[in-house]
């Protein structure tokens, strides 16, 4: 001891020994603690990804989605995330290949002609639990998503089916639905009237089939949990931790289960934080992830191979045409139209390759007599021109008197919020109008859409299936979707002749007459064409992405390291 | 024993004597006191300027900058301070002929000189080719062919031209032209590097009030792009004037929520402390309803079912929100106050001395909760400013394009990495805010209270 | 004793039972549409789906069946998960939640006392210095930039190591843990050393410290049993209040690390005016915060003989 330190000095070594000890103590008890509790989490479900994004060992492949599927029962489900993983664990009666061209799923050949359609089922389609994929199992399903009592959201795609409508409404009974299985392997369906793209259709989720006893065994719970679910498609859900994780393991029992070559499609992150998922492709624990408009700039820094593709979804502004709006006056509309350039917002705004500025609701990857629709059919797109735009203002004023503050509804989400405060200023620079924002939460936002209250809204429409259609009806008068009650008996013509007529010519030509009405009548704005840019992993092959259908679709994807 | 025999002499008052009631020291009142202890606190008075400082930038601020918050510039969008602002008058965009314009020479060229406004690719037919992918790049491509970013495609071997107009910046470029064969195969590239000028044409220069008519400005002149001292946002808009414009919605809550409720706590709590036995049990039985209300919680709950309209900034309904949900720990501080207060024994002597119950409610019970109230008050802030940059965050805040730091700081958030002063900014001001009124709070308490005294 | 936990625990159930109301009234009166969806649905189908959810009868009849079902610890079924029952949805994300709440409250407590007894004995020195300046940080700094901060870090610091050192989002195990529950954990933390450090140097210059030091008391006897014990007891008496910060203020964490916590999905749920969810969890949470308080009141009761039970 060295008596030169005074006592308080010594004091405080001992007092610092003594807490050094106690640290030490503590963050033993820290590890202890956590050790616990990491068991007892992992009691409950939760667990650990792989470690690496592609494992060529186990033929694994892990990746994070941005929200869980609310749930899996195909009848009720809306969103792409349920048609993403449905779309890998199920199968319909037709599928989308590599090419995205119309393929044979569980229906080995189908014949499609005026007034109906058969198909014939490979006999070695089978359930997960070894049990035959039949004809009856459809008819159920469709049933199913018809019931009132089911109260399907999409029920209205299997419409075109005899009767469909009627079932829906509670007219008559389920059974009178016009589709039967004669023995286990041939479907037949009555259509309601003809109609040309019926192949395309019976791919999507709400025509996948569903076993009856099973579903009746373990409603209401179906598709809520891994187990209460029955698999016919490439792979099983053999795990689903709400919220944490989701797995998915190739199916032994699929008929094509060879042709598989990825054993496990793994989910183990659920976030919509684009930096988290970012983050984590960083680290090489995830194998894709697209990219937000901010993280370019890193990503080349990175030296990734950046990847681009249009999700074929176009983004709009709605107007309101009830009699009480300002936006119901063709002048007003006609001017914020030549005042708005969707290139700029595409360019110095959302600044996102891959996007692409709006031209028409129609967007360019549609398919038209031969080639592409947009091709065929040129959407006469009006440039921008402040003269004329407040030419029409002024004739606006003049038929309106002053006009009033226009409310636009908007999302919450930041990109709407983005796009919102950018035509905002633009309108109010241009045209000297007064913009109200309205930002609501999703549910709200829909709320007001439906009870019209609103001037404009941002809006956007993805495709169901592939066929102009899916846009084409979006502003009939009839369509419940038309939230501005756009109203206009010529498109509602040229709407029914594209839904009846089975020459594509014909047909064609309609759509081109709806792309010209929307255009001149300043229906709606067309923004952009929505894009995403994304990043793989080098030695992950095979992804297809595809505007409609299955996307992204894994089924085909393999190993190749580099 | 003997008898004292009192004279009336010894009735008469004795003299005043003058000297015992001279104070050695000047007298100084509560707040006098308070005031010299407060200035002997560097830190507080420095919390203090900090403040009084906040208070000028967001009131007086907009007076000196006045730069609209919602203009944006889309010349500049997530400028950084200090970027370079130069750019030359060039004629107005016209769409391209590509047969018309397409550069002389060989290879992948510029048809047309590349300015932030357009860059205008050229390059010869592959015979090999079916289709181009079209890359950018702000690095060079390196022996890993990291191309960049995919700009568009082409589909025919002959469609030899590409323009990109894709949120150009005054910069080196690297563009790859990459050929495709029928199978969607890459078959070769090419590369070129491109220095981007900045341009602006004379209408948007006019527009923007660089200039006083088109005329004045001819192609090729030089002029200096608006100045933004702290950078633009995502928007291209004044981070400064959104700072200061941010500043009044969240000082505002920050303020304003707190001393409304405070003031609702203290008519509460003070009628619960007066009024006592049944009243007092049921007040404060309700407070401790609205206590155990889960504050996050019903603050999005109430900030949803306040519907906000069209064109409303949010703002109030987040106050009543936070006015709502906060005035119980008032309430009951207050309540606690007075009924320790009743029973001390100055008011008893006071009382004695026969002072009536508003002289007691002035001169005692006010001031002597004032401080507590006061301090509690200046704590209050910073977790009023916390709170609505939460909900900013997680998208319950205040409705666009009205700014709040909170709402600014979850734009920022996204652009950590790129552009970094877009949440440096707005995370600084509120990290001091918060911290000024910390410290303050912490003098404050010293100064006020002798019981709650810190050591430091 | 037994007669005020009683009564304490009825007063309880009373407060449980005004959240129970307050959040019914408050959800029926939020505008907006649970049953809308991206696609519109015809008014059949609309119909059938209202008399799924309940929703075709009159307030005051609904609010009788919630109570009913309530009172049954039924909270119902989920309007954006249709076949998820709101009891699964707390049951499976609470521990999550809780796991996370606990361990930041651990670190808060734990870290609060050691840094602010370090501070204390080495007072405006540099420790003291840097960790005050920290603490100041930590206070004044919002959660959600720490936490975007603290991810960030973890993937540079990966990178830089080149392997994995800890996950940077995602749940499930301890390396999951460690930084999101530090983050949570950092406000009260450094709220705590304050509060660790001025009761420390109160105690320090206190009689009965001054009296066992002249005793001649060995130094480590003196700083543990004396001076460290009576400068946590005002930490103990804030820590009952940062629980209900803590588990409630995890939404930040939750969502920025991935965790599939209660709170992330309170918020996604408001966001979808997911009805039953809403009103499910936030009775859930106010029922264990009013219980949460009645035990820690108690447990006080017990620890500090001073403190009598009315």
């Amino acid at each position: 001891m060295s008596s030169a330190r005074t006592p308080d000095q010594t004091f405080d070594r001992f007092a610092g020994r003594q807490l050094l000890i106690l640290a030490l103590a503590g963050i033993a008890g820290i590890t202890l603690l956590m050790v616990l509790l990491g068991w007892a989490s992992s009691l409950t479900g939760a667990s650990a990804g792989a470690n690496v994004a592609v494992d060529p060992v186990t033929k694994t492949i892990t990746l994070h989605m941005s929200t869980e599927p609310p749930q899996l029962n195909s009848s009720l489900a809306t969103d792409m995330l349920s048609g993403m993983v449905l779309g890998h664990v199920m199968e319909g009666l037709l599928r989308y290949d590599q090419n995205s061209e119309l393929a044979p799923g569980v229906a080995e050949r189908w014949h499609i002609d005026g007034n109906g359609a058969t198909f014939w089922l490979r006999k070695d389609a089978l359930w997960s639990d070894g049990q035959p994929v039949t004809a009856h199992d459809f008819v159920f399903a469709w049933r199913l998503a018809l019931d009132p009592e089911n109260a399907s959201q999409y029920a209205f795609i299997l419409h075109p089916i005899k009767n469909a409508e009627a079932i829906t409404r509670g007219e008559l009974p389920v059974d009178a639905l016009g589709v039967e299985a004669s023995g286990d392997h041939t479907l037949r369906v009555e259509l309601e009237r003809p109609i040309a793209y019926f192949d395309k259709l019976v791919a999507f989720p709400t025509y996948y089939p569903i076993r009856e006893d099973f579903y009746q065994q373990t409603n209401p719970r179906y598709g809520a949990e891994s187990d209460t679910l029955l698999y016919n498609g490439a792979f099983m859900l053999t795990r689903w931790v709400h919220g944490a994780h989701l797995r998915l393991e190739k199916n032994p029992q699929y008929w094509n289960h060879e042709q598989i070559q990825i054993n496990v499609l793994d989910f183990p992150y659920i976030t919509t934080d684009p930096n988290a998922a970012l983050n984590l492709f960083k680290d090489n624990k995830i194998a894709q992830t697209g990219l937000a408009a901010e993280n370019l700039y890193e990503a080349m820094e990175r030296r990734w191979q950046i990847q681009r593709f249009m999700d074929g979804s176009v983004f709009f502004v709605e107007f309101n045409f009830r009699d009480d709006r300002a936006t119901k006056n063709l002048h007003l509309r006609k001017a914020i139209q030549l005042a708005t350039d969707p290139a700029e917002l595409v360019y110095k705004v959302t600044k996102l390759p891959g996007y692409l500025p709006g031209e028409s609701i129609f967007p360019v990857w549609l398919k038209g007599v031969n080639g592409f629709f947009r091709q065929e059919y040129p959407a006469p797109a009006p440039t921008m021109d402040l003269d004329a735009a407040r030419e029409h203002l002024a004739q606006a004023k003049r038929e309106l008197g002053e006009i009033p503050a226009l409310v636009l509804l908007t999302g919450d989400n930041p990109l709407s919020s983005l796009q919102s405060e950018y035509f905002q200023q633009v309108l109010r620079k241009n045209l000297g109008l007064d913009v109200r924002i309205d930002k609501q939460i999703f549910k709200q936002r829909l709320a007001k859409m439906t009870s019209g209250d609103f001037d404009m809204v941002m809006a956007g429409w993805g495709p169901d299936y592939d066929d102009p259609l899916t846009f084409g009806d979006l502003f009939a008068s009839w369509n419940p979707n038309n939230r501005g009650m756009y109203a206009n008996a010529e498109l509602d013509a040229n709407v029914e002749i594209a839904k009846t007529s089975l020459d594509p010519k014909t047909r064609m030509d309609a759509f081109g007459e709806i792309q010209r009405i929307l255009i001149e009548d300043a229906a709606v704005l067309p923004n952009y064409e929505r894009g995403s840019t994304f990043v793989v992993n080098p030695a992950m092959k095979g992804m297809v992405r595809r505007a409609v259908g299955l996307d992204p679709d894994y089924t085909y994807a393999y190993i190749d390291e580099p | 024993m003997s008898e004292a025999t009192l004279t009336p002499e010894d009735f008469r008052p004795a003299p005043a004597t003058h000297a015992a009631q001279t104070l050695s020291r000047p007298s100084l009142s509560y707040w006098q006191d308070a005031w010299i202890r407060l200035k002997a606190n560097r830190r507080a008075l420095i919390s203090l300027y900090i403040v009084m400082g906040l208070a000028a930038f967001t009131l007086l601020g907009p007076l000196v900058w006045d730069v609209d918050p919602a203009a944006q510039d889309v010349d500049q969008i997530s400028k950084p301070p200090g970027a370079d602002r130069s750019a030359t008058v060039v004629e107005p965009y016209s769409a391209w002929d590509p047969s018309l314009q397409n550069g002389d020479g060989h290879g992948l060229r510029l048809a047309a000189p590349a300015t932030n406004q357009t860059v205008r690719l050229v390059w010869d037919p592959d015979p090999h080719a079916a289709g181009y992918l079209i890359y950018r790049n702000i690095f060079p491509i390196g022996p890993e062919n990291a191309f960049g970013l995919p700009l568009g495609e082409t589909f025919s071997p002959n469609h030899t031209y590409f323009e990109d107009l894709l949120d150009l910046a005054p910069r080196r470029y690297y563009y790859t032209v990459v050929s495709l064969d029928a199978f969607g195969d890459r078959i070769g590239h090419e590369t070129l590097e491109a220095e981007v000028k900045r341009v602006i044409t004379a209408d948007d220069a006019v527009v923007r009030g660089l200039a006083d008519s088109p005329d004045a400005l001819s192609v090729g002149d030089k002029v200096t792009l608006g100045l933004h001292p702290l950078g633009t946002d995502n928007l291209g808009r004044d981070m400064l004037a959104r700072l200061m414009h941010g500043a009044r919605v969240s000082l505002f809550i920050g303020i304003c929520a707190p001393v409304i409720f405070m003031l609702f706590g203290v008519i509460y709590g003070s009628a619960a402390g007066f009024l006592a036995g049944n009243a007092d049990q049921l007040l404060m039985r309700f407070a401790d309803f609205v206590v155990a209300l889960p504050f996050l919680l019903f603050m999005i709950l109430f900030k949803i079912l306040f519907d906000v309209g069209a064109g409303e900034s949010g703002i109030l309904p987040m106050l009543l929100a936070m006015v709502l949900l906060s005035w119980p720990g008032t309430a009951r501080l207050v309540r606690g106050q007075i009924l320790q207060i009743r029973e001390e024994g100055y008011i008893g002597a006071s009382r004695l001395l026969g002072a009536k119950t508003n002289y007691l409610i002035l001169r005692h019970m006010i001031p002597n909760t004032l401080g507590v109230i006061l301090v509690t008050l200046t704590f209050a802030v910073p977790s009023a400013i916390f709170t609505e940059a939460f909900l900013s965050f997680i998208g319950m805040g205040v409705v666009p394009p009205t700014p709040s730091w909170g709402s600014m700081c979850n734009e920022g958030i996204k652009t950590m990495l790129t552009t970094p002063h877009e949440l440096i900014f707005p995370a600084l001001f509120i990290s001091i805010t918060v911290l000024a009124f910390n410290l303050l709070g912490d003098g404050l308490r010293d100064a006020l209270d002798a019981r709650m005294r810190s050591m430091d | 004793m037994w007669k005020y936990t009683f009564k304490r625990l009825i007063q309880g159930v009373i407060t449980v039972w005004f959240i129970a109301t307050a959040t019914f009234f408050v959800m029926h009166n939020v505008p907006g549409d649970p049953l809308a969806d991206a696609k519109a649905v015809s008014p059949e189908i609309r119909a059938n789906l209202e008399a799924k959810y309940g929703l075709d009868k009159p307030v005051h009849e609904q609010y009788l069946i919630y109570l009913a079902n309530f009172l049954r610890g039924d909270f119902g079924i989920s309007f954006a998960q249709q076949n998820r029952y709101v009891n699964d949805i707390i049951y499976e994300h609470f521990p999550v939640s809780a796991t996370l709440g606990i361990l930041a409250i651990v670190f808060a407590g734990l870290g609060g006392v050691l840094w602010g007894a370090l501070t204390a004995l080495y007072r405006n020195r540099l420790p003291d210095v840097i960790i005050m300046f920290l603490v100041i940080l930590g206070i004044s700094v919002p959660s959600f930039v720490v936490a975007a901060l603290g991810q960030l870090g973890i993937v540079n610091a990966n990178n830089f190591f080149g392997t994995s050192l800890l996950p940077a989002v995602g749940w499930g195990t301890i390396a999951h843990m460690l930084v999101p529950s530090m983050v949570l954990g950092l406000g009260t933390m450094a709220y705590l050393t304050r509060l660790m450090r001025s009761s420390m140097l109160e105690i320090v210059n206190s009689d009965f410290v001054r009296t066992a030091k002249s005793k001649g008391l060995p130094p480590s006897r003196i700083f543990t049993n004396h001076q460290l014990r009576n400068a946590i007891l005002p930490v103990i008496t804030v820590l009952g209040p940062s629980i209900a910060a803590i588990t409630t203020g995890g939404f930040v964490v939750e969502s920025v690390f991935a965790i599939p916590g209660l709170g992330r999905y309170f918020v996604q749920a408001v966001q979808q005016s997911d009805y039953t969810v809403i009103m499910g969890t936030t009775v859930f949470y106010g029922a264990f915060l009013v219980f949460m308080v009645i035990v820690v009141d108690l447990l006080y009761a017990w620890v500090d003989p001073r403190v009598r039970l009315e």
